[in-house]
């Protein structure tokens, strides 16, 4: 949560009045055009995809799971800009990703295997292109179009994740709710900047116990439950703390479709998303109970590449030598990061060194000075 | 402000109006030297040395040290060059680009943090320096000069790490703090991807003088400290002392040494001692800074008088064991501050002197004198050295676009 919610407020009104922006990509090719679904079939340790190449267009792409893990299926473009992507197919489980690519080039598509990593990665090049306009508007607006199908991407997953966690509060599975908090917060913390555009549901959803509130409300949320089940055990109102929980990232959900961020607003997304990390993660403040803050740092500088990669043919267009420097620095990131891992997810915070966090700080600054830039370079 | 001085708020109204004063330097960001001279507040960027070594010593420094993040010599002199362009603009009292503090488009992180709009340029000095763990870094150990090389630790030295060493570093002082902290917080800024910030001190007032004109400032203990310091206004000492001649690579040649220590003063039990122990400690008098062996400040310390108990200007005496003759005739030029960092945490100031030294060799010139005071020195009860660094310091930039680190590097 931010430490000045004044200004999320501010930016809410500027998002619906920017909702406009979003039918301007509805001129994409329509499915009919393409070959017929490309299948893709996973295992714990393959990723075989029947085509390396599709005409530009709309793809479609068959996902099924033939491995043991929960696997999620990518397509990427220049500097991972996410193209689209399927996540949380379970063993043996089909499910489509239709994406819309109008230009061609080279592309990636990337099984995921345990949700986690690079990936099992191979190059797919998109042939020809299809008919749009090539002015800046466009570029911007199919940025934010972009990105909306990205924050949809994720609701779509932070809404069940959530509910598995609030099923085990509720059920009073201490041990299953402990394992399920970090995975539901990495869906929120990778969109967090979207929520904090709706002032009033972020306090209710990740205020924190010593935030003021106003007499009468409670603390409430991911963190409320996070002290529960880390230090006091589960109160006789924990399961209606879950249900409220639930809730509220339903109304969030709901108001998401609506919502459509400005490119300004997806670029100061991407630096706040980093500002989150320099003032929440690095510092232990998030997960004060859990000290689980590298999931959430981890998801930060995910949901501020998507932003930045949403923005990238803008970028890439008003300024070449941005680009490659933003890739540069969230692979040192990345690669950073990766060094932590602990089983499917991270080391907890109490277990870093000063001289971790001290390395944790540089990286994030050396990113987030060319991040700060995003947003003069695609209003230049 | 003097009428003559140039104010950055003066020059981003006339900026903001399109005239053409703000926008000239801007285009390179050279040349703008010419701005400097008597009177203006503004001390020449480029010349034979660098600025901020026998430049008149100014009210306040920030200083600060920082580490490369990576081995890369292209991106290290790619940032050189930023930081010099940078630099240049800022000891001139203009924003380190032109109209950067505001920029047109709202949507832009102002590139100029802002807090200097409406200052002078204050006599800002910029004065930069390479540590010895560069040179591996960067893949170019055989230029690394043999005294440029970690001090040893020294009897009763409780170092932090956190406060010692570092790949590069700039001094800036100036006669307004928050000048200088601009000046090191937007070079900060421009590193970050490069480097990263080991550490870094400010420092509230002068402890020497480096220029004859100027009157000796006092330390912490209260006492005249720097009396004997060389100044300006002696080349031929410089040369002597100071300024790195054949015997160093080409890089360095006209340049010098910089030898930073934190010294923690324990100003409380210092208080309490009475007057006669804290001259006896020194080795002069309090109030005017004589020897205790003469009248006047700039009387020369009689080292062999005796009294009754022995020698006038004890054996243990600062004085004394700081001195030329007891150190084989060898000066420093010191431009040391005085700090207070706060307390620390148990009742007491932390405060004492940022010492800093140029010497033409700090390992056989500032290591034998360093090792006597640290053994022998009365005054050692009452001081803790906390941190320590060396860094060499290239002679100056010649005028076009030459910049920091470009001999080293190239």
């Amino acid at each position: 949560m931010s430490p000045h919610p004044r200004t999320a407020a501010g930016l809410a009104s500027l998002a619906l009045t920017a909702a406009v922006l979003a039918g301007c990509t509805s001129t994409a090719p329509d499915a009919g055009g393409g070959p017929g679904p490309i299948t893709v079939t996973g295992t714990d340790t393959a990723c075989e995809v029947s085509a390396a190449q599709a005409p530009a267009g709309t793809i479609t792409f068959r996902v099924t799971n033939a491995g043991s893990k929960v696997t999620e299926f990518y397509l990427y473009g220049t500097g991972d800009r996410i193209m689209g992507e399927v996540e949380n197919i379970g063993p043996g489980l089909s499910r489509d990703l239709i994406v819309e690519v109008p230009d061609g080039g080279p592309y990636t598509t990337a099984c995921k295997p345990g949700m986690s990593g690079e990936g099992i990665r191979a190059p797919f090049t998109v042939t020809g292109s299809v008919a749009r306009s090539t002015d800046g508007d466009a570029r911007l607006a199919e940025a934010t179009a972009g990105y909306s199908r990205y924050v949809a991407s994720q609701v779509g997953e932070l809404v069940p994740k959530t509910q598995e966690f609030a099923d085990a509060v509720t059920a009073g599975d201490v041990e299953q709710a402990k394992a399920l908090y970090p995975v539901a917060r990495t869906y929120w913390e990778r969109i967090e900047p979207v929520a904090e555009s709706f002032g009033d549901i972020d306090p209710k959803i990740d205020g924190r116990e010593d935030d003021e509130r106003d007499p009468g409300v409670p603390f409430t949320g991911y963190h409320r439950l996070e002290k529960d089940l880390w230090v006091t055990g589960l109160q006789p109102d924990s399961p209606a703390i879950a249900d409220r929980l639930v809730a509220d990232i339903g109304d969030l959900a709901d108001r998401t479709t609506t919502v459509e961020l400005t490119p300004v607003q997806l670029a100061n997304g991407a630096k706040e998303l980093l500002d989150e990390v320099a003032t929440g993660k690095i510092t232990g403040e998030e997960d004060r109970y859990s000290h689980t803050d590298l999931w959430d740092f981890q998801a930060n500088v995910e949901g501020s590449q998507a932003a930045v990669a949403a923005l990238r043919p803008v970028i890439d267009a008003k300024d070449p030598a941005l680009g490659p420097v933003l890739d540069e620095r969230f692979d040192a990131l990345d690669t950073l990061l990766q060094g932590y891992r602990a089983g499917d997810g991270y080391v907890l915070y109490t277990e870093l060194t000063p001289d971790d966090v001290r390395k944790m700080t540089a990286a994030v600054d050396a990113l987030s000075e060319p991040v700060s830039k995003v947003a003069g370079t695609v209003t230049a | 402000m003097s009428p003559w001085q140039v104010s950055r708020r003066r020059l981003f109204g006339l900026a903001g109006a399109g005239a053409a004063l703000a926008g000239a330097g801007a285009a390179t960001g050279y040349g703008l030297s010419a701005a400097a001279g008597p009177g203006t507040g503004v001390i020449a960027f480029r010349g034979e040395r660098q600025a901020g070594i026998v430049t008149p010593a100014q009210d306040r420094m920030h200083f600060v040290a920082l580490d490369l993040t990576g081995t890369d010599r292209g991106a290290v002199g790619d940032l050189l060059r930023r930081w010099t362009l940078a630099a240049e603009r800022m000891t001139a009292g203009l924003e380190t680009a032109d109209g950067d503090a505001v920029p047109a488009n709202r949507y832009v992180a102002p590139a100029d943090t802002g807090e200097a709009l409406g200052l002078s340029a204050a006599s800002l000095t910029l004065t930069f320096g390479v540590g010895p763990a560069l040179f591996d870094k960067l893949g170019i150990t055989d230029r690394r000069p043999a005294p440029l090389a970690e001090l040893p630790r020294f009897q009763g030295d409780r170092l932090d790490p956190a406060r010692s060493g570092g790949d590069l570093c700039i001094q800036a002082c100036a006669d307004d703090p928050q000048v200088a902290v601009h000046a090191v917080r937007n070079l900060v800024r421009e590193g970050f991807g490069v480097t990263e910030v080991r550490w870094s001190q400010l420092g509230f007032g002068r402890t020497a003088s480096t220029s004859t004109a100027q009157a000796t400032p006092r330390n912490l203990f209260g006492f005249k400290d720097g009396t004997n310091n060389l100044k300006a206004e002696e080349p031929e000492l410089l040369d002597e002392h100071v300024w790195v001649g054949a015997e160093g690579p080409d890089w360095l040649r006209g340049g010098t040494y910089l030898v930073a220590r934190r010294i923690r003063m324990h100003i409380e039990t210092w208080d309490r001692s009475n007057l006669d122990e804290q001259q006896q400690i020194i080795g002069r008098d309090k109030g005017e800074g004589a020897p205790l062996t003469g009248t006047g400040e700039f009387d020369p310390a009689d080292l062999s008088a005796t009294g009754p108990d022995g020698p006038v200007i004890a054996d243990d005496s600062h004085v004394r064991l700081a001195s030329a003759q007891e150190n084989g005739g060898v000066r420093l030029l010191r431009r040391g501050y005085n700090f207070v960092d706060g307390s620390d945490g148990r009742g007491h100031l932390d405060a004492g002197l940022f010492f800093v030294a140029f010497v033409r060799d700090p390992q056989s010139r500032f290591v034998p004198m360093q090792r006597t005071l640290a053994r022998s020195d009365a005054l050692s009860e009452y001081l803790e050295h906390t941190g320590s660094a060396v860094f060499a310091v290239p002679p100056g930039l010649a005028d076009g676009d030459d910049h920091w680190g470009r001999a080293l590097l190239a």
